[in-house]
């Protein structure tokens, strides 16, 4: 199998650690060999924040470059627009539908860009959900980053099994069925 | 000893395993990004090692020392900025050498994700005349680890293993060993070796150079100089993370995979160079192994073609060899997003102030550094741990007391005992009437909340004297030591303006706990939108949970928002609300 090229945009706290973290245990119970990049420090603070995980049978750098992603998923829209170059053509892009200020909009500096979403259409593969009202839904507007995984699990190759499981191990205790809920409705959820 | 079990880890959490698998005894650190995990995933193994936080890296490599004469195998773990901090001690070390195993653990940070310079560690420890270790994934960073409390000694030398934030960074696939036996040796009283006084110190750098040559001999044999021969027209001598991105541009080519980069395996190298036709010379940072290479009259390419600025990948070596573009779409403008103090955050509420009253500050490492962004930009400068209380004591020094009437000094509590307290100590010895603003969050924030010497708790998670910061002022003298909440806007603008006008050294404490401290559902703030008047008034502090609607009313996103409530003091017009939900 060629390797497998995931990266995961959000901003600082969104969640993008613990999101990596399930697909790289994924990727490991499925035997293949795995690597990660993560951000820690500085960046991490409110700040454009990407991860990349990468498995397949023998896996060399940590990083995901230009044009080689199979999936990217993105929990904030501007950070998609910021990222969608690394897509490979016929790549997937999912995308929160969820608008998060940069400071530079904030205090006016900049415009946030319009119809994103919309743009990004017509160049690549987009699943968009607005998977934090999704989440309200739930009584957790905390767990949309499950949401958005289980939608970009429709375009991996593991079952729901299997992502249950990885869910199980890696998210606190208390939080594993709220959290398996949140995959399920992103899983079956029908996005264009 | 049988391979347990096959795990993912972090790079630094592998290197934690490789300690505790080497019968690592000692453990001293100071957080710092990227090596911070390290003790953290240290103290899992608490029942057969000992890790602290030092309140600075000298000190840690200090106590690892103490640890080694004593006959233990020790660590100490920093990033490459506290690694100076720790030359004093280093480059002593290096005369001396080791009784137990002695490692000093030092992450680079190419691309300054997270530091204050792009360093490269190498030349530091060549300078130091400190034999380096480089893994490149975490399998070889647990191993590594062990080789280097292997090789430290055998030869008696101080092994720097050098990571940098991608290794450090990155998950691999581990296999788990047992730890090794006890590695312990009795303590030998030998006042020629470990007493560094110029008679002692003279022989000792004979026999360092020696040792040193010994080991650049046991290079070329060594397993981790490994030579990978495929196609013989392109050679590359590579290592640590820029092998991956050299396995993945250049999977034909024949790779010279150097695990020690200090010293060289000079025959290995120059038998290698000979087999190729032509020679690469990949490293990300400074043209260390290549200067030397070149030195050696081998003809060799390297960075006429790759600069010594930030990160390499493998699209960059296709490219600069290769002749190959990757194939992507153009980039999409997009606004940056550059990183912010957090929804909540204390710091705000001071700099806001600060701001207010049309103050500089003196800048120090830490969250807090982000003063510097708009819309506050209040933090003129910034350089290194405790730098703001000396530099501001210099700048009074230069241009007069009226000069830094305009200024304070800002640091953080962790800072504060890092090595603030020494400046703090010499603005009172030199009669300096400058302002110091403690911004004290009760943890080390920006690394990710670690203990410290003044929050009462050890990194083992023993109990422990708190020191108690507004005393430690007293003691040394300050006589104007003043606590506020950083949240009490009327009480801080006040005490500020006071202590500016005294001829003497004031210190403010600004003491109210880092927002990401506590964790669980907390209070938010809601917009009355009928009452809000589109003043802009609470956009000022920058808060990142704040946004401007296009009817020009605020709006507060309560996925966010902390209820810290600064916002609501701010409004005039009492359209912000707290909502006490948590």
């Amino acid at each position: 199998m060629a390797t497998r090229n995931i990266m995961i945009v959000g901003v600082g706290g969104q969640g993008t650690l613990l999101t990596s973290r399930i697909l790289g245990g994924l990727a490991i119970e499925a035997g293949y060999d795995v690597k990660l990049s993560e951000v820690h420090g500085m960046a991490q603070r409110g700040g454009s924040v990407v991860t990349f995980v990468r498995y397949g049978e023998n896996v060399y750098e940590p990083i995901v470059e230009e044009g080689q992603a199979d999936v990217i998923i993105a929990f904030e829209k501007l950070e998609a627009l910021r990222y969608a170059h690394f897509l490979k053509k016929d790549g997937a892009l999912v995308i929160n539908d969820w608008r998060i200020d940069p400071m530079p909009v904030v205090i006016g500096a900049a415009e946030y860009p319009e119809n994103i979403i919309e743009n990004l259409k017509e160049k690549y593969n987009v699943y968009s959900v607005n998977a934090t009202e999704e989440a309200k839904k739930l009584g957790n507007s905390r767990v949309f980053n499950l949401i958005v995984l289980g939608v970009a699990a429709q375009h991996m190759d593991f079952s729901v099994e299997q992502w249950h499981k990885v869910i199980e191990r890696t998210v606190p205790p208390k939080t594993v069925e709220i959290n398996k809920n949140a995959f399920d409705v992103g899983y079956q959820l029908v996005t264009e | 000893m049988a391979k347990t079990k096959k795990v993912i880890m972090l790079g630094n959490e592998a290197i934690a395993r490789g300690a505790f698998e080497a019968g690592v005894k000692v453990s001293a650190a100071y957080p710092g990004t990227p090596s911070t995990e390290i003790s953290e995933y240290l103290v899992q193994y608490k029942d057969s090692l000992y890790c602290e936080w030092s309140p600075n890296e000298k000190v840690a490599a200090e106590v690892a020392l103490g640890a080694s004469i004593a006959g233990s195998r020790a660590m100490a773990c920093m990033k490459h900025v506290g690694f100076n901090v720790a030359a004093d001690p280093a480059y002593s070390i290096s005369y001396i050498g080791v009784n137990g195993g002695l490692v000093f653990m030092v992450a680079d940070d190419p691309g300054l994700y997270s530091s204050q310079n792009e360093q490269d560690t190498r030349m530091v420890a060549r300078a130091a005349k400190l034999p380096v270790l480089e893994p490149s994934d975490s399998a070889e960073a647990k191993e590594y680890t062990k080789l280097a409390f292997e090789i430290s000694e055998k030869f008696d030398r101080p092994v720097v293993l050098r990571i940098t934030t991608r290794l450090a960074h990155s998950q691999g696939i581990v296999e788990l060993c047992e730890p090794c036996a006890n590695q312990d040796k009795p303590y030998v009283k030998n006042i020629g070796k470990n007493v560094m006084m110029p008679n002692n110190a003279k022989p000792r750098h004979a026999v360092i150079e020696q040792k040193n040559a010994e080991l650049a001999l046991a290079a070329n044999t060594m397993d981790i100089n490994r030579v990978e021969m495929a196609d013989t027209s392109i050679g590359v001598i590579t290592s640590g993370i820029p092998y991956q991105y050299v396995k993945e541009a250049l999977p034909n080519a024949s790779v010279l995979k150097l695990g020690m980069v200090n010293p060289l395996p000079k025959e290995l190298i120059c038998d290698f160079a000979s087999k190729v036709d032509r020679l690469y010379i990949i490293e990300e940072l400074d043209p260390v192994i290549e200067e030397q290479v070149k030195a050696w009259g081998i003809e060799a390419v390297g960075k006429e073609l790759f600069t010594v600025l930030g990160e390499y990948s493998a699209n960059m070596i296709k490219a600069a060899i290769l002749g190959e573009k990757a194939d992507f779409a153009q980039p999409a403008q997009a606004p940056g997003r550059p990183p912010i103090l957090c929804p909540g955050c204390p710091h705000r509420s001071v700099y806001h102030t600060l701001k207010k009253l049309g103050l500089h500050a003196a800048g120090d490492i830490g969250c807090y550094t982000l003063g510097a962004v708009a819309p506050l930009s209040v933090v003129d400068t910034t350089v290194c741990m405790g730098s703001s209380i000396s530099s501001l004591h210099g700048m009074e020094k230069a241009k007069g007391k009226d000069f830094i009437k305009n200024w304070v000094a800002v640091i953080g509590d962790s800072t504060f005992m890092h090595t603030g307290v020494n400046s703090l100590i010499n603005m009172v010895y030199n009669n300096a009437s400058g302002t110091v603003i403690i911004m004290d969050n009760s943890t080390t924030g920006m690394t990710g909340h670690q203990d410290h010497a003044a929050t009462g708790k050890t990194l083992m998670g023993d109990a422990a004297y708190a020191i108690d910061i507004p005393t430690l002022c007293r003691a040394i003298g300050v006589k104007n030591v003043i606590s506020v909440n950083a949240f009490d806007l009327e009480l801080l603008e006040k005490t500020i303006k006071e202590e500016q006008q005294k001829d003497e050294v004031s210190v403010i404490i600004t003491k109210t706990p880092c927002v990401l401290l506590t964790k669980g559902r907390k209070p938010f703030c809601v917009v009355d939108t009928e009452k809000c008047k589109g003043c802009g008034l609470c956009l000022k502090p920058g808060c990142p949970a704040i946004t401007k609607q296009a009817d020009g009313k605020v709006m507060i996103d309560d996925t966010m928002c902390t209820g810290c409530g600064l916002c609501a003091k701010l409004c005039k017009s009492g359209a912000i609300r707290l909502v006490k939900e948590g």
